[in-house]
């Protein structure tokens, strides 16, 4: 008995659209982190960007043989005032979330973007500072990071920024990120900075970390509800 | 002058906040709708030719990570970053960790009855090529239950995180695989309407599948691009 090949007129119909049909072609959906990030995402270091610590990593969620991600190459310390930056994230009642992901970009201590696209050569590089870390919650979902306080950097129409720290807030049940900004609360020009002054003036604090008696400056990020934190539409 | 080249904004494939099937989001998911500023040097930038640096040499097979080959169907995972005008989005980085071949991440949390495999923990990294293109090696995932309804099961999936050109394109995402019927009853996978849920869809295909070796898989991840024409940031708002 022969078997024949099935010629092409048998084949079943078209398969539904993927990926790659023209017709869908747009941006990629976004899709939440869930709750099992910690072993592909949060490095050991991540979240020290002065120092050579394991800060960042939840080293706890999974055996250690199953560490594969980077093993924070050394560096020298970088130029300028070390803080230390950290805070809560909260849901809509108040209740710490322990399986979140912060992630901050920032300028270095002269106000210059380790980037291509910040081109004012004027101002320095810092060979030791690239100004991008990431940390996972703790249990009481607090995010921690050690960086230099940035230089300001200009906004729209050259008008000055305060110095501040982009933010990114990932999570189980975020299917989004979610964009925010810290500032400090003794910053020069926050009062001036336009991007603050969009902000509803009742809702500003909610952008703004305060020292703590440890140094350490402190900002809760609220996802939702009362004192819910300013998130910017990017 | 830095010149600021804003990033387009979501389009209509973007997920809501808040999805009702999905229950983790009902407390997550802001109540007031984001604010919409122009976007500065801080959003149009980001950390870029320094991925060994920061986060360490690429890890592109994920199926030679242990002593043994790991369990399950190998597949390469194969595409391009590209941004939502078809440009080529080169030497960028893009994370991955996924389930083994029975449903289980080596996380303490996960502990439902399914094997640990001794020899596969589900963490990748690549970088785009000057092209877009990346690829890597890892065998396919399985389903696995969750918590969030009754007999409630996520297809299986791989997820991506991509950090893209600027703090604006930051885009987490998740890979799931043509012909998975667990998709349709899916509320994370159908928080994106359709037919751009779709998207998320990966392609099986022949030309990248190896003889004897392992199946195929394209999927292409599209960024939030620019306006073709960049302005001076002293003359606009935007
Ligand atoms: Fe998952």
């Amino acid at each position: 008995m022969t078997i024949e090949r099935p010629d092409r007129a048998h084949r079943n119909p078209a398969p539904r659209q993927d990926n790659l049909d023209p017709a869908l072609f747009g941006q990629t959906p976004s899709q939440t982190v869930g709750p099992f990030f910690h072993y592909g995402l949060p490095w050991k270091g991540g979240a020290d960007l002065v120092g050579n610590s394991d800060m960042g990593a939840r080293t706890d969620l999974f055996p250690p043989e199953h560490y594969k991600l980077n093993l924070n190459p050394q560096h020298a310390l970088p130029l300028g005032e070390v803080i230390e930056i950290a805070g809560r994230v909260l849901d809509g009642e108040g209740a710490p979330v322990p399986d979140a992901m912060i992630e901050i970009w920032q300028a270095n201590a002269a106000g210059r973007y380790a980037s291509l696209v910040d081109d004012r050569t004027d101002l320095p590089l810092d060979p030791n500072f690239i100004g991008f870390g990431r940390s996972a919650t703790d249990a009481g979902g607090v995010w921690r990071f050690k960086t230099i306080r940035p230089g300001p950097v200009p906004g729209p129409g050259n008008s000055p920024q305060a110095s501040h720290i982009a933010i990114s807030v990932l999570g189980r049940g975020l299917l989004k990120r979610l964009a925010t900004r810290l500032y400090f609360a003794d910053g020069q020009g926050n009062d001036l900075d336009p991007i603050l002054n969009l902000v509803p003036a009742e809702r500003r604090h909610t952008l703004i970390a305060t020292r703590q008696d440890d140094g350490v400056w402190w900002l809760d990020i609220v996802l939702q509800g009362p004192g819910e934190t300013v998130f910017f539409d990017l | 002058m830095s010149l600021i080249v804003p990033f387009r904004d979501p389009d209509a494939g973007t997920p809501p906040s808040r999805v009702e099937d999905y229950r983790s989001t009902l407390l997550r998911s802001p109540h007031h709708r984001p604010l919409a500023v122009p976007q500065t040097l801080s959003e149009v930038t980001g950390p870029a030719d320094c991925w060994d640096r920061l986060m360490g040499p690429a890890l592109s097979d994920l199926t030679t990570q242990h002593a043994g080959p790991p369990i399950g169907q190998r597949i390469i995972v194969s595409g391009r970053v590209i941004d939502d005008s078809g440009r080529p989005v080169p030497n960028t980085v893009m994370e991955i960790w996924q389930t083994n071949a029975a449903g289980r991440y080596v996380h303490i949390r996960d502990q439902w009855d399914a094997p640990l495999d001794p020899n596969f923990t589900g963490a990748g990294r690549v970088i785009t090529d000057a092209e877009g293109r990346y690829r890597f090696i890892t065998v396919r995932p399985g389903a696995y239950p969750w918590g969030n309804h009754q007999n409630a099961w996520r297809p299986a999936h791989i997820h991506l995180s991509l950090l893209g050109p600027a703090f604006a394109t930051r885009l987490v995402t998740q890979l799931y695989f043509p012909d998975d019927p667990l998709i349709e009853i899916d509320p994370i996978a159908n928080a994106v309407p359709m037919p751009y849920r779709q998207r998320l869809v990966c392609r099986f295909d022949i030309a990248t599948t190896e003889p004897h070796w392992a199946l195929g898989y394209l999927f292409d991840i599209v960024l939030k691009g620019q306006d073709q024409t960049p302005f001076e940031d002293d003359d606009h708002d935007h």
